[in-house]
């Protein structure tokens, strides 16, 4: 990139060539190693930004003044090349192809670094694979390009919460998201929501901001961020401006998006021959357990009953025996969803001063009901040059959002609820002429028990949940030179969230919100953290083959989260949304909380002959969140490296080996996500009947501290044929120790938890990296991108506890979330019960595999694994004269689903009237037959409690990101003046191979997902797919 | 390079920052929590511990417990044709067909809710020397009675019956009287017998009619506690005792300007929209819910404007005589009505439970009566339910027991009535361990204590 931005002053310079007419003048051909020409080349007077381009067949034409000595060579895709010019007037050159990344400076903690240096093990992902992805949040345009970087989006509401795992997670109770820095400055990524599913506060990121992301992955690269370090660090850098003219560029696209996928549910006419069918089920067991002296009373009293249920789901009337009404309730809670994103940004310098202004307006309608999220943001990152030893700048962005959020998954309210909902219930009530459910005319009131639960679009009539975000982030700095080698930075940042989350229920959903005259909350969340960073670099380089490069430094970071909320209840009527007019207010409440981290931090790089490499670092680090007995922790790392390929033996007789280095390093990390007091023993404020009342909530621990995880990463990578081939194969091994476990105590003391350091959890795993160029000619390019990482994550030990209250766990021994319950047989061929395998071990250590229909006598055994066993994406990029064409495919493989659901939507009639996936028609009928589906009884739970039942293969492969661009040729570029023209069509998650057979298989229940909880489907929305047309116009 | 003088100095001004800044950072590491509060400054005076007192009884009103869902589950299990279950809590449909499994989580939440009452009692009773002497009887007897409550809640479900078997030797539920201050090896509690849960429900319980005051707003006094002592008699069968207590509870609340309502409504009262209402003068003793605390977790599902999963059966509704006031409680559609007013307080002891327990153990114990005659009694329920009363010989228990089904019919009494009347529900007899919750599987993995319950 930095050779690009001389592009423009040449082109300039071209036009005003007669100016330099009574120079010397030079003129030649740029060709490649296969002497091929090669366009568009620079050729620039070294010391200057004088020169030009190469022509499309490489030739070019260059005044030069009587001073210009050398001139350099270079352009994109190939190495530069310095040639000096003596008395030659025509200068023929060959550039070889060049392996850029490894020429690349890429960030790291407190500094930059060579990639080819880097000893430590850092994920690279650019501006080109960010910029311009139709997604809400940037890190939807990262999964499948890092590897070892597991990116998981719970569903597909805007905005919401995305899970990142980088080399697994590391801890079972504290957080294991990684630790997100924006231009030095660690930034809140916390869920700040109140209706119970996350949001990704994030998403407050204009991608096209984003100059580069970094994702320190090993101990050694991420531990200089101490004890924020062990889930990885994200280090994100924002474009910033360049000397030379001012440039413009204009981005924009709009398109449509849909649903990844949809779940079959019955239609009315099988719907109510399977609910008849369940009230058969139920009358024959009520029997059996005496509740009625015949069967044949029994079989009569149901039947009565759910004919009487099909008339009220039938809007009251008989419509449901000539199945008149099929309502497919499914597409109900979807709507048109179209995008879009206006996107400019300036920028340019001077010698001295440098700017990057940005603006950006995305336009997003979700593919659920009321779903809708809007974002402005501006950014200006401007450094100017006060004197010659001390630069000045700031980097500052403002984002406001506003998301039009659905309820959680658990919620009746939620669009995708809707599919419980019965085919002969129509949409409109013929009675009312208004949305089933609105009004029953009996009381004038919204209906209480039609249709059979509470229709979720009354919430998209008369509700809604917005949340509003005002940002500011950003930092301002200084830094002093003090001589060549030199230098001290400090910098400030600050990151400041308001966050106010307006809710209102108006009448229409008095069922579901449980009050009849509207409900309303207003929560309004403040984040302030900001940061102090103070450091020297010191780089020098001794008797030419010495380098130094080292840093010393601290830093303090305070973390301030200030809270309110305030609900009312009985409004005037439904025109009054706001709680002054609630006549009862029915909660006012406030809180915050702090902590701080003080920190020092120091690392010594050392490179000798550019060979053999050597990096210690350390870090101290201060937390108030810590007991008083252990309040600082020291996180060393150490790393070493050897460019094998600058050793003669291989640079002199191994031609093809162009680059070749191994690197192997050894880290201690911690982790402090846990919440701000967690070691102290702790009372809160209670009420009850209007007194003031406090109860104690935490029990103390003074010995509270880190969890630790040491790494351990082995790596080498390598680069062929002049690095056409270029390839990084990593090992890693992580322990963490001292897990920061929320352990279950007995509930007889009164607590059900408390805070220690116990047990330990690993991983280790394998990354592999190949980058090929498969063909680069003057119109063809190829090349190829493939990333493959699989981990194997383990719960060593956990003092022998198992933590999990839902069907995903912690267990010694096993993967974090894993799947324990029941495994499910089937159905009992003689009577249609759920049977289970009995799995018990008997006092000879034998298994019993024989079933039971008591599901108290079986055992929980492991029947799956959230966690896939490894993850993959493969890229491809074509470029053909002004067309390219980028397909990434992305995919997980080995992980299972459980469908939490499946105990309403795939359950035998055990909830009623719920409607049913189809899969479930084919139940056990009658004696003898051999089923998976168990006997339909209606309100019987025959084999819904947490089984093997619900588990699906979760494994899918995605055609993540299809990009097909058109980019106007530089000759009709340049007639009218314009420097870019890019028009494109864009594809996100375009189809997804799968067996899965829910909505979509990246899917993780919002309401319920953390840590142990992974890999649950609830009612989840689905992906989106998205299709954009867009344009990129540069000035 | 040399270092020039303004650049030395700039070197040496930053440098000071630097360590200025090390300096006052370092103070900031000891943060305050101020939302919820560190326990050295929580309980330090006398007004700190009623505080704490002011808590239990919020704890005790939790909605796993006395807030209702306790009871309501109860009823759940020992329905067989008085409900239908419609929800969609697979927890509660569980317990609705009898096959509950040991990680019910609705049932750890109780035995979870339980004994956080029990440590804020005794928490209020470890601390007791901060109070001022003229209160600390008062105090003391409070967290005795949330105590003893608390326990009796717990034992009903989690141990045997007191008539199957042999109580002093049936395990019952531990039995902690210490508050905690941290966990470790001795928290791993085992179960108490029966009888010992039971001793310590009535010890506690005698110290606080002892103790509590005739009246004292809403929260526990001497006439609460009489009531909560006949039902813990009556459930032992213990009909002397009951009666008397029963007795007690009766001349005391009347002496005190308690009596039932008027109409049997009027012991539910609701407002719509909802709003929470005072005690009634029915209330012996009720928890508190307001639009901003407590919880009515009968209200949660029986309540048509709620969740609505619980429904009347017909067979429920030909129970009733003709012309009872009580039936009107349950709606055209089947819900019942007692509880509509989501901000209502839970009415758990109405005056009218100790005429009926009044009448039915003076009427088994075959001793003098205690206060009044059986006959007055109920005839006193059965005119307020616009009944006429019943004539001398046709009092018989199942006349009593049946009056006492009807009145307290959905306010979580079915259960342990089955129990200690040996009835059954369905086929299940009234000591089969399926109408026994089983110990949370969470509580025995982690103390290994524990006992589990027979059939689970």
């Amino acid at each position: 990139m930095r050779k690009l931005k001389l592009l423009p002053v040449a082109v300039l310079l071209l036009c005003f060539q007669t100016i330099f007419a009574q120079n010397r003048a030079i003129s030649g051909k740029v060709t490649n190693d296969q002497g091929n020409p090669v366009a568009n080349a620079s050729i620039i007077i070294k010391g200057t930004n004088t020169g030009t381009v190469s022509q499309s067949d490489g030739t070019y034409k260059l005044s030069i003044p009587a001073s210009a000595t050398t001139l350099v060579f270079s352009s994109v895709d190939f190495g530069s090349k310095e040639v000096a010019v003596g008395s030659q007037s025509e200068i023929n050159v060959t550039l070889k192809l060049a392996d850029k990344s490894l020429q690349e400076v890429v960030v790291v903690g407190y500094g930059t670094k060579i990639k080819k240096d880097l000893t430590g093990s850092v994920a690279n992902v650019t501006a080109k694979e960010v910029n311009n992805t139709p997604a809400t949040s940037f890190e939807s345009a990262i999964q499948g390009r890092a590897s070892g970087v597991y990116v998981q989006q719970q569903n597909g509401k805007l905005g919401q919460g995305i899970n990142i795992r980088i080399r697994g997670a590391s801890s079972v109770t504290a957080g294991n998201e990684p630790l997100y820095v924006i231009d030095g400055i660690p930034v809140t990524s916390a869920d700040l929501s109140t209706n119970g599913a996350a949001t990704n506060s994030l998403a407050d990121i204009n991608m096209n901001d984003i100059e580069s992301i970094q994702i320190l992955k090993d101990a050694s690269s991420a531990a200089i961020y101490g004890s924020q370090a062990s889930n990885g660090v994200v280090l994100i850098t924002t474009k910033k401006g360049k000397a030379g003219s001012s440039k413009i560029e204009f981005n924009y696209f709009t398109g449509l998006q849909k649903p990844t996928g949809y779940r079959d549910f019955l239609d009315t006419k099988q719907w109510l021959a399977y609910q008849e069918r369940a009230a058969q089920g139920a009358a024959n067991q009520d029997f059996l357990a005496g509740y009625y002296n015949t069967l044949d009373d029994a079989l009569a009293d149901y039947k009565d009953y759910v004919e009487g249920r099909f008339t009220r789901y039938s809007a009251g009337n008989d419509d449901w025996q000539t199945a008149k009404v099929n309502t497919n309730w499914q597409d109900e809670a979807f709507q048109r969803a179209p995008i879009s994103q206006y996107d400019l940004n300036i920028s340019g310098g001077t010698d001295k001063t440098k700017f990057f202004l940005s603006g950006q307006l995305l336009d997003q309608t979700g593919i659920l009901r009321s779903n809708f999220y809007k974002r402005y943001s501006a950014r200006l990152n401007i450094d100017h040059q006060v004197k010659s030893w001390l630069n000045i700048g700031m980097n500052m962005n403002f984002a406001r959002s506003r998301n039009d959020r659905v309820s959680n998954d658990d919620q009746f309210s939620t669009p995708l609820q809707i599919v419980a909902l019965s085919p002969i219930t129509p949409v409109i009530d013929p009675r009312s002429g208004l949305a089933t459910g609105a009004l029953d005319p009996n009381t004038g009131r919204p209906n209480t028990n039609y249709p059979v639960y509470y229709n979720p679009l009354l919430s998209v009539l008369d509700a809604f949940y917005k949340t509003s975000v005002n940002r500011t982030f950003g930092n301002v700095y200084g830094n002093v030179s003090f001589s060549k080698y030199l230098t001290f930075r400090t910098e400030f940042g600050i990151d400041q969230l308001n966050q106010v989350e307006d809710d209102y229920n108006g009448t229409l959903t008095a069922r579901n919100s449980g009050v009849p005259k509207g409900s309303g909350s207003n929560y309004l969340t403040q984040v302030l953290n900001y940061t102090s960073n103070n450091f020297f670099n010191f780089k020098k380089t001794f008797a030419d083959i010495h380098d130094i490069d080292a840093v010393l430094g601290m830093s303090y970071q305070e973390r301030n989260y200030d809270y309110n909320g305030a609900s009312a209840e009985v409004f005037p009527s439904d025109a009054y949304k706001k709680l002054v007019a609630g006549a009862s207010k029915t909660q006012a409440t406030s809180s915050s909380s702090s902590s701080s981290l003080l920190s020092y931090f120091a690392r010594l790089g050392y490179k000798l002959n550019d060979k053999y490499l050597v990096s210690l670092s350390g870090r101290i680090d201060g937390s108030s969140r810590f007991g008083a007995n252990n309040r600082y922790g020291f996180f060393p790392a150490a790393s070493v490296g050897w460019i094998m390929s600058e050793e003669s033996f291989i640079k002199d007789h191994i031609s093809w080996l162009s680059f070749l280095k191994l690197k192997a390093s050894y880290g201690l990390t911690g982790n402090d996500q846990i919440p701000d007091y967690a070691a102290k023993g702790l009372y809160s404020a209670i009420p009850y009947g209007g007194d003031a009342g406090q109860v104690k909530t935490q029990l103390p621990n003074k010995d509270l501290k880190w969890e630790s995880t040491t790494g351990t990463d082995i790596g080498i990578e390598g680069g062929l044929f002049n690095n056409r081939i270029s390839f990084e194969v990593a090992y890693y091994y992580k322990k963490t120790k001292d897990l920061l476990l929320n352990v279950d105590v007995p509930s007889s003391s009164g607590f059900a938890s408390k805070y220690k350091n116990v047990g330990s959890m690993e991983n280790k795993g394998v990354e592999v990296t190949l980058n090929t160029a498969n063909i680069v000619s003057h119109d063809f390019r190829w090349t190829t991108m493939i990333n493959f990482a699989a981990n194997q994550n383990k719960v060593v030990s956990l003092d022998g506890q198992v933590i999990g209250d839902d069907v995903n766990k912690a267990r010694e021994g096993e993967p974090l979330g894993v799947f324990y319950a029941r495994e499910f047989a089937g159905a009992d061929p003689a009577n249609g019960d759920a049977l289970y395998y009995k799995n018990t071990v008997g006092v000879d250590g034998k298994i019993d595999h024989s079933t039971t229909n008591d599901y108290n006598a079986a055992e929980d055994v492991r029947i799956g694994n959230p966690n896939p066993k490894f993850i993959y994406g493969f890229g491809n990029t074509f470029t053909y004269k002004t067309f390219d064409l980028d397909v990434l495919l992305q995919g997980v493989y080995g992980n299972q689903i459980f469908n939490g659901g499946g105990q309403y939507m795939s359950a035998s009639g055990s909830n009623g009237f719920d409607n049913q996936t189809t899969d479930q028609l084919g139940y056990w009928d009658k004696p003898g037959d051999k089923s998976m589906v168990p006997e339909p009884r209606l309100f019987y739970a025959n084999g819904t409690n947490n089984s093997s039942r619900y588990i699906s293969n979760g494994s899918y492969l995605r055609v993540k990101a299809v990009t097909l661009g058109f980019n106007l040729p530089k000759n009709i570029l340049n007639r009218v003046k314009i420097e870019k023209l890019r028009v494109y069509v864009r594809a996100q998650n375009l189809f997804t191979i799968t067996k899965y057979k829910g909505w979509d298989p990246e899917v993780n229940a919002d309401y319920q997902a953390s840590n142990i909880n992974q890999g649950v489907d609830f009612y989840s929305a689905p992906q989106l797919k998205t299709i954009v047309f867009g344009i990129s116009l540069g000035l | 390079m040399m270092m020039n003088m303004k650049k030395r100095f700039v070197y040496i001004a930053f440098t000071g920052i630097l360590f200025g800044l090390i300096s006052s950072c370092s103070k900031n590491l000891d943060i305050k929590p101020n939302t919820s509060i560190d326990q050295d400054n929580a309980v330090k005076t006398s007004d700190d511990v009623k505080a704490v007192l002011v808590g239990a009884y919020s704890d005790m009103g939790s909605r796993s417990l006395y807030g209702g869902r306790v009871f309501l589950e109860q009823d759940l299990l020992g329905n067989s044709d008085d409900i239908d279950w419609t929800g969609t809590y697979q927890g509660m449909t569980q317990i609705f067909q009898k096959q509950i499994p040991v990680d019910n989580s609705f049932i750890s939440d109780i035995w979870l809710a339980g004994y956080k009452a029990i440590n804020d009692a005794n928490t209020v009773l470890d601390n007791i020397s901060l109070v001022e002497d003229v209160d600390k009887p008062q105090v003391t007897a409070e967290a005795k009675f949330i105590r003893a409550a608390s326990y009796f809640a717990l034992v009903q479900i989690f141990g045997k019956d007191w008539n199957n078997g042999d109580p002093a030797s049936n395990d019952g539920v531990p039995l902690i009287l210490k508050s905690t201050t941290d966990v470790d090896a001795t928290s791993q509690v085992p179960r108490n017998k029966v009888s010992e849960v039971y001793t310590q429900i009535i010890s506690d319980l005698t110290a606080a009619v002892a103790d509590l005051p005739e009246t004292n707003t809403f929260y526990a006094n001497k006439i609460a506690a009489n009531a909560m002592l006949a039902r813990v008699f009556l459930q032992k069968s213990d009909f002397e005792n009951a009666a008397i207590a029963a007795d007690n509870a009766i001349s005391l609340g009347l002496s005190n300007n308690l009596h039932l309502m008027d109409h049997f409504a009027d012991a539910f009262p609701t407002k719509d929209p909802p709003k929470s209402i005072d005690n009634t003068a029915e209330d012996i003793f009720s928890m508190q819910v307001t639009n901003t605390s407590g919880y009515n977790g009968f209200n949660e599902f029986y309540a048509e404007s709620n969740r609505g999963d619980i429904t009347v059966t017909d067979d429920h509704l030909a129970k009733y005589e003709t012309d009872d006031d009580r039936i009107n409680m349950i709606n055209g559609d089947g819900y019942v009505a007692k509880f509509d007013n989501v901000y209502g307080n839970v009415h758990n002891i109405r005056l009218a439970e100790m005429y009926l327990i009044r009448a039915e153990a003076n009427f088994r114990s075959g001793l003098a009566a205690v206060g009044d005659e059986p006959l007055n009694d109920i005839n006193v329920i059965r005119e307020r339910a616009l009944l006429p009363g019943l004539d001398a010989g046709d009092l018989t228990l199942d006349a009593i027991l049946h009056e006492r089904f009807i009145e307290l019919a959905f306010e979580g009494f079915s259960l342990q009535d089955i129990k200690r009347n040996k009835l059954s529900v369905g086929n299940l007899d009234w000591d089969s361990p399926k109408l026994v919750f089983p110990i949370p599987i969470r509580e025995i993995r982690v103390n290994s204590k524990l006992t589990q319950n027979d059939g689970y």
